[in-house]
């Protein structure tokens, strides 16, 4: 672009019209962003702080704001005196790593694979895996919960098939699975609908991670006679690091507020054994069913300090050192 | 990951798409073995709309397509109002798109055209929204709705996310790369209103940027299941994926017909994922990539 210079003076001359022209300019910023502001206090912040008074008050949604009785940290020592409540923090922190692992295991793999072997047919194989992503949990657990079915089930028809296989059949199963009916398998029946859902999603951040190392680091080590496996080792693991960094954090931080899978795939109920029943769940029965809206508002509070921590405890495991690492591949 | 050295200095250095065909056709196995899990759900989705209650649950399952496709899909009609379900669920999907598309493609424009005092700071509590979880949000909101009357009204879902960070930071993300100030300055000096420039000089601009917010926007509404249960509360104002589930949760369900009603909501995405895919998947990441 050559344009006369002169035109191009940074800040245009403010024409003198008068009050209305120059107002609107100054304060149409602040008019254009305002919405967003205006809705957070309003159902950001303050639902939260309404969160933090709730948590210290006895009330029943269904009487009046009047019969809100202050009762201290009770809301808080209830929870933590509920085996119920334990039980969901242990379903839940189970079904985060049942579910989130597998997802990295095998999201990690594909992502080479797409990177390795298939560069045309890219774009059309990462929208196929990233079809769960992107259908309703609604449709995904009604679809699973009649492959999971225990007598009729096309899953534990494909595992029999599997079975009678000669040799490798060993590795399934010979008897039917009752999936969603035992408590064993009701956990990673619900894990296995997550990872199918989310490998795709966690896919496509692995190939971009993967993509986005140069490919000359490659040549030039492979110049200086490095191996495959050190390449893997002293490239693409060091790189790749800050992806597989964001990654696990976002499954961590999902996995541990999950809601919608187990809930529609145990009918809401939790499942045998209330195996499937997570922390949000438990809290939104609470608030539903119990119509205890302090307990289930100081258990919201318990869950975020346990995200928070967890999220601290990543950061300083996996975070530091990631970037730390970075260095050693330069 | 096999170790085989490369070949020696002499030959040209093979890239890591190497033309190993070994290990190119052990890619290919797995993406295929892969890709035929990930489709085998829909797979049955489909089949199982064509069938009956009694030939879904039989065995061997059926694999292929049945005759029961219109028996289920009047079972389904006389079961819920579905084709009222569905359309809340587009009504809600698509007022949504059009006011989060309007209220961040104006944020993102302040954000990234002007200078103003407490810019940063402002931007930066924005980001820092993105990150307090929704844990603590759930009852608070619930009740909050009840408080202002707004349970089974849509505008319970549609109103708190309009002007979202999300959306805003991928609008400033795009105008700021991608328009230039010079164009916003010729409009000022030609005597536009701030408001007229957005409508007249930004907005046009913007088109790539607002298709990948209304697909992103447009999918998040169509398959919201949370909000949407702690709102709605009666067949008649239940979105799609709600009144499914209600369906599923009574005794005897006739699953070919709950089948029948769970592909009709998901086609729709089908097609739209079809035509949008690149785009509509470079939205759904960008959130975690860019941030």
């Amino acid at each position: 672009m050559t344009a006369p210079p002169a035109k191009l003076t940074p800040t245009p001359p403010i024409p003198k019209v008068g009050g209305w022209d120059n107002f609107q300019r100054k304060y149409a910023p602040y008019i254009f962003i305002s919405p967003f502001f205006l809705l957070f206090f309003v159902f950001g912040l303050f639902p939260i702080l309404f969160n933090a008074y709730l948590s210290v008050h006895e009330w029943q949604p269904g009487s009046g704001l009047g019969d809100m009785k202050f009762v201290g940290l009770r809301n808080f020592t209830d929870n933590l005196t509920d085996p119920t409540f334990w039980l969901s923090l242990k379903n839940t922190a189970i079904l985060a790593v049942e579910s989130g692992l597998p997802q990295h295991l095998i999201a990690i793999p594909l992502a080479f694979a797409i990177n390795m072997g298939l560069k045309r047919a890219q774009s059309f194989i990462t929208a196929i895996y990233f079809l769960p992503y992107i259908t309703s949990v609604v449709a995904i657990s009604v679809i699973f919960f009649t492959l999971f079915s225990w007598q009729y089930g096309v899953l534990n028809a494909a595992l029999n098939s599997l079975h009678q296989i000669p040799i490798l059949g060993v590795l399934f199963p010979a008897d039917k699975i009752n999936w969603l009916g035992e408590r064993a398998f009701v956990q990673p029946s619900i894990a296995m609908v997550i990872v199918w859902r989310y490998v795709g999603w966690n896919m496509l951040l692995y190939l971009s991670g993967l993509q986005a190392i140069p490919g000359e680091l490659y040549e030039a080590a492979a110049v200086d006679g490095a191996t495959r496996s050190e390449q893997f080792r002293f490239i693409t693991l060091p790189l790749l690091r800050p992806t597989i960094f964001l990654a696990v954090t976002l499954s961590l931080i999902g996995g541990f507020q999950l809601f919608e899978e187990p809930f529609i795939l145990t009918n809401g109920g939790g499942g045998v054994g209330q195996a499937g029943l997570t922390t949000i769940m438990y809290m939104f029965r609470t608030y539903n069913a119990y119509s205890d809206a302090g307990l289930a508002a100081a258990m919201a509070w318990l869950l975020f300090i346990v995200i928070g921590l967890l999220t601290l405890v990543n950061n300083f495991a996996f975070g530091r050192s990631g970037t730390g690492n970075n260095e050693a591949a330069k | 990951m096999t170790s085989t050295p490369l070949a020696a200095p002499t030959a040209p250095p093979r890239s890591i798409s190497g033309k190993r065909p070994l290990s190119r056709a052990g890619s290919i196995l797995l993406l295929f073995l892969g890709g035929v899990l990930t489709l085998a759900p829909f797979y049955f989705m489909f089949i199982f709309a064509t069938h009956p209650r009694q030939e879904i649950f039989s065995l061997p399952p059926p694999t292929w397509f049945g005759h029961d496709l219109t028996n289920n899909y009047e079972s389904l009609l006389s079961r819920m109002p579905f084709w009222r379900n569905l359309w809340n669920s587009l009504y809600l999907a698509v007022l949504t798109t059009a006011t989060t598309l309007f209220f961040c493609t104006l944020g993102g424009y302040a954000f990234a055209m002007y200078e103003f005092k407490g810019k940063s700071w402002l931007f930066g509590l924005l980001l820092a929204t993105l990150l307090i979880p929704s844990t603590l949000n759930i009852v608070p909101f619930a009740l909050i709705m009840q408080a202002l009357g707004w349970i089974d009204t849509p505008r319970a879902l549609w109103i708190p996310g309009m002007a979202n960070a999300f959306g805003i930071f991928l609008m400033r993300q795009y105008i700021g790369s991608a328009i230039p100030r010079e164009l916003v300055e010729a409009a000022r000096i030609d005597g536009a209103t701030e408001f007229t420039t957005f409508r007249k000089v930004i907005v046009p601009l913007t088109g790539p940027a607002m298709a990948t917010l209304g697909l992103v926007t447009f999918v998040q509404s169509w398959n919201g299941f949370l909000g949407p249960l702690i709102i709605f509360r009666s067949a008649e104002t239940y979105t799609a994926p709600l009144a499914l589930r209600t369906l599923q949760g009574i005794a005897n369900t006739d699953w070919g017909a709950l089948m029948c009603g769970v592909a009709l909501t998901v086609v729709p995405l089908l097609i739209l994922f079809a035509f949008a895919s690149r785009r509509l998947i470079d939205g759904l990441t960008s959130g975690a990539l860019k941030g």
